[in-house]
């Protein structure tokens, strides 16, 4: 039994990597105002120019570097059409995730071609921690993306709440008017918060197609972008409350994986649909609380004239 | 004028990005386009096809119509198109020994209200409990995915396969009483009648009933049509459940016109061939008008048949179609600035009128 558990807690640490990513990318991005859809499309992307870079060279610092710039470049055409050109938020961000899944999908099929793996990240132990009982076990025998993901939470945290640039982008996002008037540059703000909101997915798909499943299909991800979009709601814009979320959304993967692994006799279409039935309870309990997004979400600026 | 430009021009810069890349994929573009063409219109056999690939779409694109005009945005085509072709299935399997055009009759209805009590969920969430529908209908298309997956590994799947030993995940083909007529010698069917026929319905639905105007105000502005004594909360989800409606009503008639049976490939849009999510392009591209969705499946339907043709003559994969119709969709939403910029050049009035307007609601409150 203790071993089962340690297993589950273990892969649930594991696999709420590119959760936290893509989380904690968008929870960036609404927070100064942008609503991002197409996170799943750019995970698929990140995904798989990263499994690419690592099939042809095997260097892995590459394929995570690649995924990174592929994501800024995402980010970076995400707010053009946000920002700049003003689109509707909610329908641009499906035409990013429709072509972010096609293009996936065509250059998978004419550069791949079948279902390959390669070796990802290795596990890192960390000195000591490793050895501690149990908890070393589960926390301090990941991989590098992991650990990165976790870091990532105090980091955004302090950054979005005790440094200047965190309350300029709060301003934006919450009075844009008034973050206008104090000299702060909205599009300047907005198009920094997408493109690392870019970015972070690009890491989120790298992590599961280079340090976690470490192979690519088509269509990998599925869906995974959007609760992680959901996952902001549950979070209510705040990173420790978005790491509860990928943490009960990861576990309710672990245990649909060990499940089908034993053999239990479930249909496995049923553990598959399980992190979706979640998403969308968890998402009409938290409607309840009364907890507003940020109030320029998905409002592009006009300036008064 | 404007208007119809742009989504012209949205298609044709797609192209164009569609044909840099076959360039980059080592093919000749013209070549590839050339293919492409004759498999959308090369032949009578071709054109029946392109015609039958853009009838879900035209369902799906009618249902986005309602939803979109509404101002709720319903992605949920892949799942509601599940739930209508599923019960659909479903209906005709239970009851095969009813006459022919009762037990049509009875699966399409069947489809439509399924896909409409399916849509019907997000659009309840979304009213009730302010759930973000995109959301929400994004996770009933993988729940019902795997739903119909499970009931086609095994409760439903066809016997013959159990008895083969091959359990291919599809159910047995459907009576042959409940096939909907062909038009013409080719896989034409009647549904494509019925989706015309409701797109002029949609048409007179949204533009010259009650009902229609209201989910048309609430589309345009929510806090005025609370202000006039609209229940917002009702007519959301009265725009879901028609969107629903169309979509489920389209996913029955893709099992009686043309597939006779549900089957899957075990991924999420095994069955519908992502229908769900192009029927969102064709209503963008139709500019949200129910008319002009017809032209736009047809186009989309043509690309997504001359797909096929092109992969198996230069061997550039029809995946794409699926990238192009992204792009479709940015260069179309990415576009309406210019619109809007255009229509307040020309009633610039109007516009501060209703400014000063917001401000007296935010001094009242």
């Amino acid at each position: 039994m203790e071993a089962i558990i340690i297993g589950i807690v273990k892969s649930a640490i594991r696999l709420a990597t590119p959760y936290l990513y893509a989380s904690i990318g968008e929870t960036i991005g609404q927070l100064s105002g942008v609503l991002n859809l197409g996170v799943d499309g750019v995970m698929l992307m990140g995904a798989f120019s990263a499994f690419y870079t690592v099939l042809k060279t095997g260097n892995l610092w590459l394929g995570l570097l690649v995924a990174i710039v592929v994501g800024a470049i995402f980010g970076l055409l995400i707010a053009f059409i946000n920002v700049t050109l003003k689109a509707e938020q909610g329908i641009s961000g499906i035409g990013v995730y429709i072509f972010g899944l096609g293009l996936s999908s065509l250059l998978f099929r004419t550069m791949v071609g079948t279902v390959q793996t390669v070796s990802g990240f290795p596990p890192l132990s960390v000195p000591w921690l490793s050895t501690i009982p149990v908890m070393g076990k589960i926390f301090f025998q990941q991989n590098i993306l992991v650990y990165g993901a976790f870091a990532l939470v105090p980091v955004s945290w302090f950054v979005l709440n005790k440094t200047p640039l965190g309350l300029s982008i709060r301003a934006v996002g919450q009075h844009p008017e008034a973050a206008d008037s104090l000299g702060v540059n909205i599009v300047r703000i907005r198009y920094f918060t997408v493109i690392l909101g870019g970015i972070l997915s690009g890491i989120a798909g790298a992590s599961l197609s280079i340090a976690l499943l470490n192979v690519f299909q088509q269509n990998l991800t599925n869906g995974m972008g959007f609760i992680a979009v959901a996952l902001v709601y549950f979070g209510a814009w705040r990173p420790k409350t978005v790491l509860i979320g990928a943490l009960l959304f990861s576990t309710v993967n672990a245990i649909q994986i060990w499940i089908q692994v034993k053999g239990i006799n479930v249909p496995s279409d049923f553990t598959l649909m399980l992190p979706y039935i979640v998403t969308i309870v968890v998402l009409a309990a938290m409607a309840k609380r009364r907890i507003h997004p940020p109030t320029a979400l998905n409002k592009p600026f006009e300036r008064g004239e | 004028m404007l208007m119809n430009i742009i989504p012209i021009g949205a298609f044709l810069l797609a192209l164009l990005i569609g044909a840099i890349v076959i360039a980059i994929l080592g093919v000749n573009p013209l070549i590839a386009y050339q293919a492409l063409l004759k498999g959308a219109f090369g032949s009578m056999n071709a054109v029946a096809d392109t015609v039958v690939k853009a009838t879900p779409l035209l369902f799906v694109g009618l249902g986005i119509c309602i939803a979109f005009r509404a101002g709720v945005l319903n992605i949920g085509g892949e799942g509601q198109l599940v739930a209508g072709a599923l019960s659909a299935t479903i209906v005709c399997l239970t009851f095969p020994n009813l006459p022919g055009w009762m037990l049509i009759i009875i699966a399409l209805l069947v489809g439509l209200l399924s896909g409409a009590i399916w849509a019907g969920i997000a659009g309840f969430l979304k009213a009730y409990f302010n759930v973000n529908e995109i959301l929400s209908t994004i996770m009933l298309n993988y729940i019902a995915a795997y739903g119909m997956n499970y009931l086609l590994s095994g409760p439903i799947m066809d016997p013959l396969q159990i008895e083969l030993g091959s359990f291919i995940p599809q159910t047995a083909r459907l009576t042959h009483v409940v096939d909907l007529p062909r038009l013409i010698p080719t896989r034409l069917h009647f549904g494509t009648v019925i989706a015309v026929v409701f797109a002029v319905l949609v048409y007179i639905f949204l533009w010259r009933t009650t009902i229609g105007f209201r989910i048309r105000m609430i589309g345009q502005n929510i806090q005025a049509s609370r202000a006039s004594g609209i229940n917002v909360q009702k007519y959301m989800v009265i725009a879901f459940v028609l969107s629903g409606a169309l979509v489920g009503l389209g996913g029955a008639i893709e099992v009686l016109g043309i597939h006779h049976r549900l089957f899957t490939d075990g991924s999420v849009s095994g069955f519908t061939g992502s229908a769900g999510f192009n029927g969102i392009v064709a209503a963008l591209f139709g500019q949200l008008h129910p008319i002009g969705t017809i032209p736009a499946s047809l186009l989309l339907g043509a690309l997504l048949t001359g797909a096929n043709k092109m992969q198996r003559v230069v061997q550039v994969p029809s995946a794409l179609i699926g990238a192009l119709n992204g792009l479709i969709v940015i260069f179309v939403v990415g576009s309406e600035y210019l619109r809007r910029r255009q229509t307040r050049r020309v009633e610039p009035t109007t516009k501060t009128e209703s400014n000063s307007q917001n401000k007296n609601k935010k001094e009242n409150k």
